[in-house]
């Protein structure tokens, strides 16, 4: 009996090894952006992410090669003290520190028995000896990516380092009110939370209407109009942008928030409506019977019963709309544009005009996943729920 | 739908119903009737819709009349010099790029999700692992992009800071640039395409599986049939309905992709899809009759699986 569960467990290992395998590749991507954005930028330019917390750069070869003579603080040769910063001075990069490890000491060469390493591992020990001799005291974990970020920060610098020596470029102020830089993404955080909410709320607030009359209201063509209305769930929103930005144009809505919210109720609705009513419409019947023999009329029958009976599902709805608003990119590029950028919007605008900003555009990205993800773990089982009930909008 | 599932009592005015089904019938009228109604006639009609599309035809090239929008969206991205140039340019126009990416993405998204369900449904730590698949599917493609692009990165000097091109020279490779080398760049989108939509196939089919009875699998291994086996012949056969129901939305899904492309290449170097070649056309070059040409040639080749929609959906309701 024994050896047989010992076998089960045995069985299992190629299992359990190709799960986490899996997971690991799956998470790697995005820790990978996490980590990232709390690097310096000189640091993400010149390592990668997943030395971040192995030893300082150059230190390894460092240990290696010269702290057998100069001792692994670098004080052990009284004559050339390492981590002195006025001796380091002279030796800020690979090309001052090659002749001096070059040269010959008593007639041995330098290194003594050890061959000359390539020149990109004297850069690194050169830069290791920055930090030995504290001429280089910048942490290698920082959050001014973020703070950088959220005020629109374009500089060579940081917007802290800016600040403290009055540097900062004319639209920065330098007080709490930089948050909201039209530039930054607090500002975009924050037309984000605008269109999402009332875009969320509103697809709801009419589904459930319409949801409730296509399953207890009893009227001519229902189920023709429900069929359409599966189908339209499939329509790609590329069908509807140019018609409605032209009577945007016509009616001054383009770049506005009312146009957005709009728009999403709309390109909402058939989903919504969908699950609304196929939940709705597996309420037991009993229920609404004796409500109406009760002398109930349709409207209390909707807000007494179906609305309060219909919270999983409305939950549900309100998890994907939201994370389906909040992600959009197409219909904030078309309708809002640079005039109110979401977050979205921005960050696809630095990708393409900043080029290899990584600092700024890791740290912008985590930003914009950072309330989807709270949103997904926090309520997971209404998303999963949401996407089983056949999520095939947009 | 049978009427009967309304209570007789219930029986209301013949106004009330469409009372509460009156906003939801002007938003969707509003944003999705009259919009695609508009963007057919608008397909046959010049850059700015004000003429028919016939009069921008150019004299000695060409032309399909009225449908001249859609000579432009179904053969401009072909060099119709002979029948070996219209093959090879035909694999990097969109509608080329659109057939690999439905290939692989289906497959790669189907297979993976489907074989980490099985998988995973062994395991302790099941809802841990499932929620780490599925994940991505909570976030924007746009962060997406930026989280692969930096995957991708591909250093000119000595260091690679991208991942995967450290793990390459980390080989000894030489580097490879994902996003612009074309052939090389559309199936690097796919996998970050992959990466997003596996969670969704898994969610779908883990959901399937735990829906098989255990009698029935119980059954066939006491019948001494290996686990392969039983996958293939008895599971795969039974939760076949909903991998169907998962291709097909892969499929759409996969037609209307935008953001990923936009954001990672922009549609450059031959990474043109159908949907990025619409924005382009529309917003970009000012040709509405060409942008939405196109978005018809998109909804026509959604149509099938529109129809597949109702028709399942019609099947469903018979069920209840
Ligand atoms: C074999 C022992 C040995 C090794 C290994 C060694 N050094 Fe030295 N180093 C010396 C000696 C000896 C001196 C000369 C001390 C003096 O001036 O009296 C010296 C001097 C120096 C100086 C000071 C030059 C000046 O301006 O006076 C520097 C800088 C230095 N070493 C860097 C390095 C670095 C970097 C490495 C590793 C790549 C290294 N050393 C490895 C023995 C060694």
């Amino acid at each position: 009996m024994k050896k047989d569960s010992v076998n089960k467990k045995l069985n299992k290992i190629p299992t359990h090894l190709i799960v986490i395998f899996t997971a690991i590749i799956w998470i790697v991507p995005t820790l990978g952006l996490f980590i990232t954005s709390l690097r310096p930028l000189p640091l993400i330019n010149t390592t990668g992410w997943w030395t971040a917390l192995e030893a300082p750069r150059g230190e390894k070869s460092y240990d290696a090669i010269c702290a057998s003579c100069h001792g692994s603080d670098g004080k052990a040769l009284t004559t050339a003290d390492l981590s002195d910063p006025e001796l380091i001075k002279k030796y800020p990069r690979s090309n001052q520190l090659i002749p001096v490890l070059k040269q010959e000491y008593n007639g041995e060469p330098h290194l003594g028995d050890a061959a000359m390493p390539e020149v990109q591992e004297i850069a690194d020990i050169a830069a290791y000896l920055k930090r030995v001799s504290g001429l280089d005291t910048s942490s290698r974990l920082t959050l001014n990516n973020y703070i950088d970020a959220i005020v629109g920060y374009r500089g060579t610098k940081t917007y802290v380092e800016d600040c403290a020596t009055g540097q900062q470029s004319l639209d920065l102020k330098c007080t709490i009110e930089d948050v909201l830089n039209p530039r930054g993404m607090g500002r975009a955080f924050v037309n984000s939370i605008i269109v999402t909410l009332p875009a969320t709320f509103l697809p709801i607030l009419f589904a459930a209407f319409a949801g409730f009359a296509f399953s207890w209201l009893d009227f001519k063509g229902r189920s023709i109009l429900f069929a359409i209305l599966v189908g339209l769930q499939v329509v790609p929103l590329q069908m509807t942008l140019v018609p409605i930005s032209r009577l945007y144009a016509q009616l001054g809505l383009n770049g506005s928030f009312l146009g957005v919210w709009l728009f999403h109720t709309g390109f909402g609705m058939p989903y919504a409506i969908y699950l609304m009513r196929n939940f709705l419409g597996g309420l037991p019947k009993d229920l609404f019977e004796s409500a109406y023999l009760d002398g109930a009329n349709h409207w209390t029958a909707f807000t007494k019963l179906a609305i309060p009976l219909a919270m999983p599902a409305i939950s549900s709805l309100a998890i994907f709309q939201f994370l389906w608003v909040w992600n959009d990119l197409l219909v904030a590029l078309v309708f809002l544009g640079g005039t109110t950028p979401v977050m979205t919007y921005q960050i696809s605008n630095m990708v393409t005009s900043l080029g290899a900003g990584w600092h700024l555009l890791t740290a912008a990205a985590f930003l914009s996943i950072l309330l989807p993800m709270i949103v997904f773990f926090a309520f997971q089982r209404y998303f999963v729920r949401g996407q089983l009930a056949g999520a095939v909008k947009g | 739908m049978a009427t009967s599932n309304v209570p007789q009592v219930m029986k209301q005015g013949k106004m009330v119903p469409w009372l509460y089904l009156l906003p939801a019938l002007i938003v969707m009228g509003v944003f999705i009737v009259f919009p695609m109604i508009n963007t057919i006639s608008l397909s046959f009609k010049n850059a700015d819709g004000t003429a028919s599309a016939a009069t921008t035809c150019v004299a000695g090239n060409p032309c399909w009349g009225i449908f001249e929008n859609y000579r432009y969206a179904l053969t401009a991205e072909l060099e119709t010099t002979n029948a070996a140039t219209i093959w090879k340019s035909f694999w990097i126009s969109s509608y080329g790029n659109m057939i690999k990416w439905i290939l692989l993405m289906v497959s790669g998204t189907v297979s993976i999700g489907l074989a980490f369900a099985v998988l995973v449904d062994r395991v302790k730590y099941e809802s841990v692992a499932k929620a780490v698949i599925f994940m991505p599917m909570a976030i924007s493609f746009v962060g997406a992009g930026v989280i692969w692009k930096f995957m991708y990165d591909f250093g000119t000097t000595q260091v690679q800071i991208g991942l995967l091109n450290a793990i390459i020279t980390g080989l000894g490779f030489k580097p490879v640039a994902f996003l612009s080398t074309p052939q090389i760049n559309t199936f690097a989108l796919v996998v970050v395409g992959i990466w997003i939509w596996t969670g969704f196939c898994m969610t779908l089919l883990s959901a399937a599986l735990k829906s098989v009875p255990t009698e029935v699998l119980e059954a066939a291994r006491v019948d001494g049939a290996n686990e392969w086996r039983i996958f293939w012949r008895v599971i795969v056969p039974i939760i076949a309905p909903t991998i169907v129901v998962v291709i097909t939305t892969m499929v759409i899904n996969t037609l209307k992709l935008f953001d990923i492309v936009y954001v990672m290449t922009g549609g450059n170097f031959g990474t043109e899809v159908i949907a990025t070649r619409m924005y382009r056309e529309m917003y970009k070059s000012f040709q509405t009759g060409r942008g939405t040409a196109i978005a018809v040639v998109l909804i026509v080749l959604i149509i099938p699986f529109i129809y597949m929609n109702i028709k399942r959906f019609m099947e469903q309701e018979a069920m209840r």
